[in-house]
């Protein structure tokens, strides 16, 4: 039973970390006002971006090339919404669009039709002393590969910066009332265009945990449908980065969940536990949890 | 009118060239031969009746349907984009009542009705969340979306399996129930007729009905819509919410009726989100969204030959396919600016 639950929670902590770093981003570019439906884009072009980085320089150079290839993702996708003022959701498609037969072709061209596996060593788990012997959540928490006390960190810092920084203030203020933040002297424009680059190179990060901390090789589409749950997991998470965090944990264990009713032949419909986060989001949106609200502006370009 | 409509021509024609040029470059910058790649592309979508009705002509089918009910929410203000959510519960009901109902000549009404109201069931849910708790469209239909995949994934495990159990997929249809086929020797169905004539209607219906200028009023302006005192927003953007899931749910049940003759999960390769382009490049005109959905259409059958017979990848299509977007989108700012420059002077 603990070896079943302490494998619960590895699988639980490996399907969390990608969304986690995903969302997180996408919380800042919404609380900015920014809707991203490109964060899949970014996920599959840091996944991409990281496979490419590190065959050639290593793993470091593939987590340095997988915020890189998100970052440049979420600023093309800033210089539709923000400096053109394009349709949110219309960029965001098109973004997505773009990026997935961008690594698509590029994979093709340089691996082969075939796209035979280009297979990269993962990287290595890191063990905290005596922490990750605590039964059962010691493995899932503290003995994982670098990436994800990266994203602690990541986390951490975002929740400073967001509700105790100036710049993090105005950031909201563009976000729920963007001609009063210019009327202000926010710069509107450059905050959100900031948010949406680093909304890229989280996204980006998350794409490269795919491939640097897990798979070890790059698949078409392997982002498959991750940033929309992202999406998801930002409401859930009522938009603040550590409630990001969590609802990241909670599609997570519902995925975790669905394998392991899979995997044991019972005959229980697991479609259910796959749909669940989304319909607990909706009922969230609803006000069945409490008060979840939008950032007021969220979706909105600001207009001259 | 003529004016407008060489106009128009000629932006097709600008469109389809800057598509094609697009294409063989990125073919060549890719390291494939663009000759042979176009050759194959042209084969696979135009270059013979076959190719033509059964390859793009069923395939721009959904994308039509989808396309008009996208342009029809656009112009309202309803970021509907949920389609793709929509036209698989519309597959599904579709399927349920098809497979429940004993086949008759009333099959194929009965199952197209069904998905009209599937697809508006599942759209009256972010159209209600919209109305009661001012929820945005674009996070609940999304939502939406990720859980009708779900719930056709459950369907063709479980109720609706078919009796062997074997396969992740319903029972075939009883043929008076399937969309009868309406050029010999091809898979043209009936559902490409209703498609053209769904466009043309909506096309009248915005533009000729009075109906049709509230929708667009209150997508121009909801606040001058409103104090008018002649038009219930609320309701307004409740009904074409409503009325855009049903379209969606409809070409779901053309889907099946037409082309599947069974529910599986794969049923629709995106035509949800492609039609979001389509009715983007369409410029939110119903009559453009069929050349719109074609062109897109060509492209998704013709990348198919292009990967089979040029060895080019299928999925350097969605390159395009985005640059399209990308530059439709650039071009309306470049125009929005122009306008604004001449309102200030």
């Amino acid at each position: 039973m603990m070896e079943a639950l302490t494998l619960f929670l590895e699988a639980t902590a490996r399907t969390a970390v990608p969304l986690a770093f995903a969302a997180l981003g996408e919380c800042v570019a919404e609380r900015g006002g920014v809707i991203n439906l490109g964060v899949e884009g970014a996920i599959i072009g840091g996944a991409f971006g990281s496979l490419i980085g590190a065959s050639w320089f290593g793993l470091a150079g593939g987590v340095i090339a997988a915020a890189v290839c998100g970052g440049i993702i979420g600023a093309l996708f800033a210089v539709f919404v923000v400096r053109l003022r394009a349709n949110q959701i219309i960029a965001g498609t098109a973004m997505t669009l773009l990026a997935l037969g961008l690594t698509g072709t590029l994979y093709r061209a340089s691996y082969g039709t075939t796209g035979a596996a280009l297979d990269i060593p993962t990287l290595p788990v890191i063990s905290i002393p005596v922490l990750s012997d605590i039964p059962i959540v010691g493995r899932a928490a503290f003995a994982q590969p670098i990436t994800t006390y990266l994203l602690v960190v990541l986390v951490a810092l975002t929740a400073w910066w967001l509700h105790r920084t100036h710049a993090g203030l105005a950031l909201r203020a563009c976000g729920e009332a963007p001609i009063a933040a210019r009327a202000a002297g926010v710069r509107v424009q450059r905050l959100r265009a900031g948010a949406l680059v680093y909304a890229g190179v989280t996204a980006g990060l998350g794409g490269g945990v795919l491939v640097l901390a897990q798979t070890g090789t790059f698949a078409e589409g392997m982002s498959a449908g991750r940033g929309f749950v992202a999406i998801a997991i930002v409401v859930l998470g009522r938009w603040s980065p550590v409630g990001t965090v969590l609802a990241a944990c909670l599609f997570g264990a519902a995925s975790a969940l669905q394998v392991f009713f899979q995997a044991s032949g019972a005959n229980a419909p697991y479609q259910l536990f796959l749909a669940l986060p989304y319909l607990l989001t909706l009922l969230a949106l609803a006000g069945f949890a409490g008060r979840t609200r939008s950032p007021a502006a969220l979706g909105l370009a600001l207009d001259d | 009118m003529n004016y407008t409509l060489a106009r128009n021509a000629t932006a097709a024609a600008v469109v389809v060239c800057g598509t094609l040029a697009l294409l063989a470059a990125i073919v060549a910058v890719a390291g494939y031969a663009p000759g042979p790649a176009l050759e194959a592309l042209w084969r696979g979508s135009f270059g013979s009746w076959y190719s033509f009705t059964s390859a793009t002509l069923v395939r721009a089918t959904p994308l039509i349907i989808v396309g008009i009910a996208t342009t029809l929410a656009f112009r309202a203000g309803v970021f509907n984009i949920g389609g793709e959510g929509q036209l698989l519960v519309g597959a599904s009901l579709a399927a349920f009542v098809v497979l429940g109902v004993p086949a008759g000549a009333w099959s194929v009404p009965l199952g197209l009705g069904a998905g009209a109201i599937g697809g508006a069931v599942w759209a009256a849910i972010p159209a209600v969340m919209r109305h009661r708790f001012g929820v945005l469209e674009v996070i609940t239909t999304l939502m939406l979306n990720a859980v009708a995949i779900q719930l056709v994934g459950w369907l063709v495990h479980g109720p609706l399996q078919e009796p062997t159990h074997v396969y992740p997929q319903s029972a075939t249809i009883a043929s008076p129930a399937q969309l009868p086929i309406i050029a010999s020797g091809t898979r043209m169905h009936a559902g490409v007729a209703l498609a053209l004539l769904l466009a043309a209607g909506a096309w009248w219906f915005a533009t000729q009905t009075a109906a049709g200028f509230r929708w667009r009023a209150v997508g121009a302006n909801p606040h001058a819509a409103a104090v008018t005192g002649r038009i219930d927003v609320a309701r307004t953007v409740f009904i074409v919410f409503v009325a855009s899931g049903a379209l969606a749910g409809l070409a779901g049940a053309v889907e099946v009726q037409g082309v599947a003759l069974a529910l599986y999960e794969s049923l629709s390769p995106g035509y949800g989100y492609t039609a979001i382009a389509v009715a983007l490049l369409a410029r939110l005109d119903p009559r453009a969204v069929v050349p719109s959905a074609l062109l897109f259409a060509a492209l998704e059958a013709g990348a198919g030959a292009m990967q089979r017979d040029a060895g080019v990848p299928s999925v350097l299509v969605k390159i395009v396919e985005a640059a399209l977007i990308l530059v439709v989108l650039a071009f309306d700012a470049r125009q929005r600016r122009r306008l604004a420059v001449a309102v200030v002077a």
